[in-house]
């Protein structure tokens, strides 16, 4: 079994500061990090390598120091990795990310399954996985909790949507996009580090892979982030302290007042 | 042909149009009047209920379109996005917005790619800009630290899925007619790869993404045993309990409860937390709720910050108070 996951390095969620002054974000001294939903995609394929043989390509559309979040991987149990990087790629909304990495997975090749994580904690919008599928014609499952089990031709999924579990048979080669109940990560080992240390990522520009040029980073994208703003929160906390009985009784009675006001009661 | 009229793709379940397709007809009535055209409803089903189908014209669209065929009674993404990509085709509609839902975050962009269509996700506020007539697409991003607005320049159909909740569904108005085009679907474009053998129903009465309020457990319950204390508490609001990864990781409660970066996105009216710290991660799934309450034994936890209303106390002797208060209230209203 070849499985296919595509990570994103992005900066840690904590560290995010933003310019006030032009709603930029800063970025310097900010620790980039494997997409942290993305480390749920990487375990379930590790797993399912454990149970059925195979390999795992982990591929990364970045800077040349997203190669740091591929190792990263590499030392979790991942077999190689691809680093997909190329200046003409700057810039790509969701379409053209998608174009690219569709492009690495076929070349690449030889693959039953693609894992991608739900959405990237940065851009956050779960856009790209559908986006590969569509792009290669291959069926996904998205939201997926549980990998019940995978055989030659399909696998069985649950698929977590608003009111339950819906439970899926998709056929192979397809692209599932996976929750953090899928599995709980592993850590990098002692063994898997050296491995990564060593291993030689090949990178991969626009010239290596199947692509349009007109198609690629920000001209080829549909989409412009015109403008951004830091979102302004209007809220002044009215703050009780309900310190004893009485003013346990002071406070729940001002709450339910509050919650009349809200109409909530 | 040119690209023109606005679009929503409603959503039914079991034959009954849902909730978020009003909201979307909100937005895309104030979309259309501005853009002086015409609003549609698309829907995919089977044996969709025809007073419902009614009901979305009432509420607002001047057209729908629903296409029927057993294989589409529910989502399968191959199917669904065949037949919208053939009214794509058909109607060349100039914007089209799908609810940021299961449905709508898969199909949207399967769509968009194949449709080379612009697409942003997840939007709070939707707008015209006057000079050029563009969708202009306003999101949280990087965990709701930052709104984002986004147009699609020069690709047509201009695509967005929007965050349930964030708008009113549209109620009916009286007087309105409209026309509703049944379409069968066409055979070849239902073949599946995906299929679906079953369906396991959550237990809860409220599915969190619809509940209107919700209760939310941190780790300040302590052990699993305490949940219960909270559930009666939900249960006199008659709220969806949700909880904090601390207390899905811990075991107390399972997966689906999450809220947050690593769980669901909640945009309820109310949202009251008790023993929850208000981490950035917690935040980034529910600081878009209308009201927000806390209780905390510590007056400077974070959660304050992006509070209404607060009480700084102790949980174990405040929610008892207070789910014994509503009670009364209620029973006496
Ligand atoms: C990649 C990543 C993803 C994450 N995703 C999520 C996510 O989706 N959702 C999420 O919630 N978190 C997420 N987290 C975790 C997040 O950082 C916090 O650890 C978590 O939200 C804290 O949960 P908590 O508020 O319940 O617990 P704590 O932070 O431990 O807070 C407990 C609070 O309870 C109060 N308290 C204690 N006893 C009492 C009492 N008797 N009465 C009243 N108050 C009391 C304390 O003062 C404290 O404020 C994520 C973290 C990472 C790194
Ligand atoms: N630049 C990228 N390189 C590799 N994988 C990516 C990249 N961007 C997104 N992905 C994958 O697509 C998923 C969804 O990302 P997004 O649509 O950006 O929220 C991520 O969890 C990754 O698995």
């Amino acid at each position: 079994m070849r499985i296919i996951v595509p990570i994103k390095q992005v900066p840690e969620t904590n560290a995010v500061r933003m310019d006030e002054e032009t709603g930029t974000m800063i970025r310097e001294g900010v620790e980039a990090i494997i997409n942290p939903l993305d480390l749920y995609a990487i375990e379930i394929a590790i797993r399912l390598r454990e149970e059925h043989g195979g390999e795992i390509v982990v591929v990364s559309m970045g800077p040349p120091k997203a190669a740091i979040a591929l190792r990263e991987a590499v030392a979790m149990g991942c077999d190689s990795a691809v680093l997909i990087s190329d200046r003409a790629f700057a810039g790509a909304d969701t379409w053209a990310t998608s174009y690219v990495l569709a492009s690495a997975v076929k070349r690449i090749g030889g693959y039953d399954l693609i894992i991608c994580g739900e959405r990237a904690t940065d851009g956050d919008t779960g856009q790209v996985g559908p986006g590969i599928a569509s792009f290669l014609d291959l069926p996904v499952a998205s939201y997926i909790g549980r990998v019940d089990r995978v055989d030659e031709k399909t696998c069985r999924v649950h698929r977590l949507v608003e009111t339950g579990y819906e439970v899926l048979d998709v056929d192979l080669p397809a692209v599932l996009t996976v929750v953090k109940e899928v599995a709980d990560p592993r850590l990098p080992t002692l063994r898997g580090k050296q491995k990564a240390r060593k291993m030689d990522i090949p990178t991969w520009t626009s010239g290596d892979l199947e692509v349009e040029p007109d198609k690629l980073g920000l001209n080829g994208s549909p989409t412009r982030v015109v403008r951004i703003h830091k979102p302004t929160v209007a809220r002044k906390c009215e703050k009780l302290v309900a310190g004893d009985d009485e003013a346990i009784v002071a406070a729940v009675d001002r709450m339910v007042e509050f919650l009349r006001e809200k109409q909530v009661l | 042909m040119e690209y023109k009229g606005v679009w929503i793709l409603a959503e039914q379940d079991g034959g009954r149009v849902q909730r978020i397709s009003y909201e979307l007809l909100t937005r895309g009535r104030e979309l259309a009047e501005k853009r002086d055209t015409d609003l549609t409803a698309m829907i995919f089903g089977h044996d969709i209920n025809a007073d419902d189908l009614q009901e979305l014209i009432d509420c607002g669209a001047d057209r729908v379109v629903a296409t029927e065929a057993p294989e589409l009674a529910h989502f399968l993404v191959e199917p669904y996005s065949a037949c919208m990509l053939k009214i794509i085709e058909e109607y060349r509609p100039e914007i089209i917005i799908a609810g940021a839902t299961s449905t709508g975050r898969t199909l949207m962009p399967y769509v968009a790619i194949k449709a080379n269509a612009g697409l942003t996700a997840d939007c709070t506020v939707l707008d015209i800009e006057e000079e050029t007539g563009n969708l202009l697409q306003t999101r949280p991003a990087i965990g709701g630290n930052i709104l984002a607005t986004i147009k699609t320049p020069s690709h047509r159909p201009q695509m967005a899925t929007v965050r349930p909740r964030s708008t009113k569904p549209a109620v009916k108005q009286p007087g309105r007619s409209g026309e509703i085009i049944r379409l069968e679907a066409p055979a070849e474009l239902l073949s599946s790869r995906v299929r679906r053998v079953d369906f396991e129903a959550s237990a809860e009465s409220h599915s969190l993404q619809d509940a209107d309020t919700v209760v939310v457990v941190g780790r300040g319950i302590k052990k699993g045993e305490n949940i219960p204390l909270m559930q009666e508490l939900a249960d006199a609001l008659d709220a969806a309990l949700g909880a904090s990864r601390d207390v899905i990781d811990r075991g107390w409660m399972s997966y689906p409860h999450q809220i947050g970066l690593s769980g669901k996105t909640v945009t309820p009216k109310f949202y009251l937390g008790a023993g929850v710290s208000g981490s950035i991660q917690h935040l980034a799934g529910m600081q878009t709720a209308e009201t927000i309450v806390a209780i905390n034994t510590d007056p400077d936890a974070q959660i304050f910050n992006v509070a209404d209303f607060g009480i700084v106390g102790d949980l174990f002797e405040v929610v008892p108070a207070l789910t014994e208060k509503i009670r009364q209230v209620k029973g006496n209203g």
